[in-house]
């Protein structure tokens, strides 16, 4: 299995599977760049609501075409029917949201079990059809990629491909209303427009993606990319590369490891994936990793004793934390016994002609300079050699000896 | 007491050209307002202003709180929808004119937790000219430094926005607005919440503006600092009171008018009189 994993992953398990893991990686891709948007724009629940309003689009698209004499199961029907769904759920969130008191989280849910519920009803209705081939109908609920034809593989592709370009095109005014929505409108985007585009190509991203990932899933797919992403970086472009990096990725050995197991629903893997991802970021980003905040809180607390035991040794005050004293022996500042070393005495002196000057400019300026005392900076970080002189000499003949 | 009819389909408001305000000859108005009506549910916010504000002017505009002056500003620019009114800039209507106009926003308005820097703040003010497809070259990111170095920011380029001061993240936006090289520059609440520093800086900024021929509109709370700092005043409380230059319209009967009772009991009386 193990096998079949890498080669899916290496592009050596044929044609068909290539296609797939081509397809899931661009529509990762095409995900993670626009679900940075909505993430951004604080309102990553709406694709909640149009992916599950595209079920009932779905099953009409179904009944429709068995209708017309066909056996159903044209994927580009079917997606044409999920996005008619959607637009229509999308257009209920707004008009809700805009047009009545309802605030969106309310409308969200509304919109999302109603049409949800009318989905399964009309599934529950097609099994009762005799006509057509219902089987792989509920494929689009949590995602397959075993038994997929070629042309699907093509039509998810192409789909993708168009939603990742209509990204790239959107990128700044979607970032300005996002960031600035007042700005932007000054600049002349039409802010409602450009959320209902926004929305547009969320619902293109869902619609593309229902039979990989399916509609109960694909909301991850759009907002766990963005999130991870804001891990790794401070800047906008930037969220949205990585975003849709990460989402290129899940997609891709989401569809590996879904070809090799094909009992397992392709869109759960490729979510699991993303979410493997998303804890990296959580535990090893530098800025604003879980491990990073850790390491950092402890550094702090390790500056704060330092300094609190200088200045105590430089009062001849004896130091009863264990951990001042454990911090200090290890620099070789004191010994076993409490008495400060040679170095020791050096360095409380330090730290308490620090003090002082601090003190001497509080008492002067109520500047900005003056506003970053923390009872940590070192007062040359802050003041230039001259403006120390300055100060000393103000502190005149009290000043104690320093280092 | 003029009643217009309501234009809620068409909210981007046209003078027809060639056509000349009644109140726009005191030379070219960088921003003629004829109208205005903005309301949130049913009472307006701002009702049926007009106003005129002169090329090269610098204007404040003071009224109480909830007087409507930010929403005046955001509907004169089509950020918020009007009930009615008519709105020109340089003479032409809104819309055309949108590549002359910069608007700094209430601080407030903005999460400063977002993932972008200062530098790319800067560089927003440039992407109007760019289009869907345009790159920022050279030359665009040397504006965009410039305009950070003319707010005294230029070392906290690659920041995140959210580790600033309130009075640096000011700056921040008024160099955005610096980077658009707008004819008219908006500012609702510039000097909210910031240091003394950053007040002076934005103050010598904004003369420096109008020295270089600009028009700047600026929402104002301080009755103290108006006459240090503006040339004209909108006095707003929902109507317009008045407007026009320091002597005629800030009066101790215009704030009066403007301020009611909360004028007296503010002790600010003798302030218009000064």
């Amino acid at each position: 299995m193990l096998d079949q994993a890498l080669s899916a992953l290496l592009l050596q398990a044929g044609w068909n599977a290539t296609l797939v893991a081509l397809g899931a990686a661009l529509l990762g891709a095409a995900a993670g760049g626009a679900g940075a948007f909505i993430f951004l724009r604080k309102r990553a629940l709406v694709s909640d609501a149009v992916a599950h309003a595209t079920l009932p689009g779905v099953a009409l698209a179904f009944i429709v075409m068995v209708a017309l004499g066909g056996d159903g199961r044209s994927l580009a029907g079917l997606l044409a029917g999920a996005a008619g769904s959607a637009w229509l759920g999308l257009l209920a969130v707004d008009r809700l949201t805009r047009r009545t008191r309802l605030p969106e989280d309310a409308a969200i849910g509304a919109v999302l079990s109603v049409f949800f519920g009318a989905g399964v009803v009309l599934l529950t209705v097609i099994q009762t059809m005799t006509a057509g081939r219902q089987a792989g109908l509920e494929s689009f609920l949590l995602g397959a990629t075993a038994g997929m034809l070629l042309e699907d593989a093509v039509v998810i592709a192409l789909g993708a491909a168009g939603c990742a370009l209509a990204v790239v095109l959107l990128r700044r005014p979607m970032t300005l209303v996002a960031f600035d929505p007042g700005f932007a409108a000054s600049t002349g985007v039409n802010v409602a427009r450009m959320d209902l585009a926004m929305m547009g190509l969320v619902m293109a991203v869902t619609v593309v993606g229902l039979k990989i990932v399916g509609l109960i899933l694909i909301v991850a797919l759009l907002i766990v990319p963005p999130v991870a992403a804001r891990f790794w970086t401070e800047r906008t472009d930037r969220l949205v590369a990585i975003a849709a990096g990460i989402g290129a990725v899940s997609g891709w050995v989401g569809a590996a490891i879904s070809a090799a197991a094909p009992d397992l629903p392709t869109g759960a893997v490729i979510v699991m994936v993303a979410f493997a991802l998303f804890l990296a970021g959580l535990l090893l980003s530098p800025a604003r990793g879980v491990l990073a905040a850790v390491l950092r809180r402890r550094r702090f607390a390790r500056r704060v004793h330092r300094r609190q035991g200088l200045l105590a040794l430089a009062h001849d005050e004896p130091i009863l934390e264990p951990l001042t004293r454990r911090l200090l022996r290890r620099e070789g500042l004191l010994r076993a016994d409490g008495v400060p070393t040679e170095g020791g005495r050096a360095e409380a002196a330090k730290a308490r002609l620090d003090e002082a000057r601090w003190a001497a400019m509080r008492a002067r300026r109520d500047d900005a300079e003056a506003a970053r005392y923390d009872g940590l900076t070192p007062i040359e970080t802050v003041l230039a050699p001259d403006e120390i002189a300055e100060l000393d000499r103000r502190l005149g003949p009290r000043a104690p000896e320093g280092a | 007491m003029r009643l217009r009819p309501a234009r809620p389909t068409q909210p981007a408001l046209v003078v027809e050209r060639g056509r000349t305000l009644p109140d726009a000859d005191a030379g070219e108005a960088a921003l003629a307002v004829r109208g205005l009506t903005v309301s949130y549910g049913e009472s307006p916010a701002v009702f049926d202003v007009d106003a005129t504000f002169p090329a090269g002017s610098m204007t404040a505009i003071v009224g109480p709180n909830g007087a409507g002056k930010s929403t005046f500003l955001k509907a004169a620019l089509g950020v918020v929808a009007r009930v009615s009114g008519e709105v020109s800039v340089f003479g032409r209507p809104l819309e055309a004119s949108r590549g002359r106009i910069a608007y700094v926003p209430q601080r407030a308005s903005v999460d400063w937790d977002f993932p972008v820097r200062v530098i790319d703040v800067v560089e927003m003010g440039l992407w109007r000219g760019l289009g869907l497809l345009g790159r920022l070259t050279g030359a665009h990111r040397a504006r965009a430094r410039e305009a950070l170095a003319r707010v005294g920011m230029e070392g906290f380029a690659e920041r995140q926005i959210g580790r600033l001061s309130g009075g640096q993240q000011q700056r921040v936006f008024l160099a955005r607005a610096l980077a658009q090289g707008a004819d008219l520059h908006v500012l609702d609440e510039p000097f909210a919440g910031v240091d003394a520093a950053t007040e002076r800086a934005v103050v010598t900024v904004l003369k420096g503006l109008q020295a270089e021929g600009r028009t700047v509109i600026a929402v104002h709370h301080d009755l103290s600092t108006v006459r240090d700092y503006f040339g004209r005043v909108l006095l707003l409380n929902v109507r317009r009171i008045a407007e026009g230059p320091l002597d005629e319209a800030f009066t101790p009967e215009t704030l009066q008018a403007t301020y009611g009772g909360r004028l007296e009991a503010a002790g600010l009386g003798a302030l218009a009189a000064g």
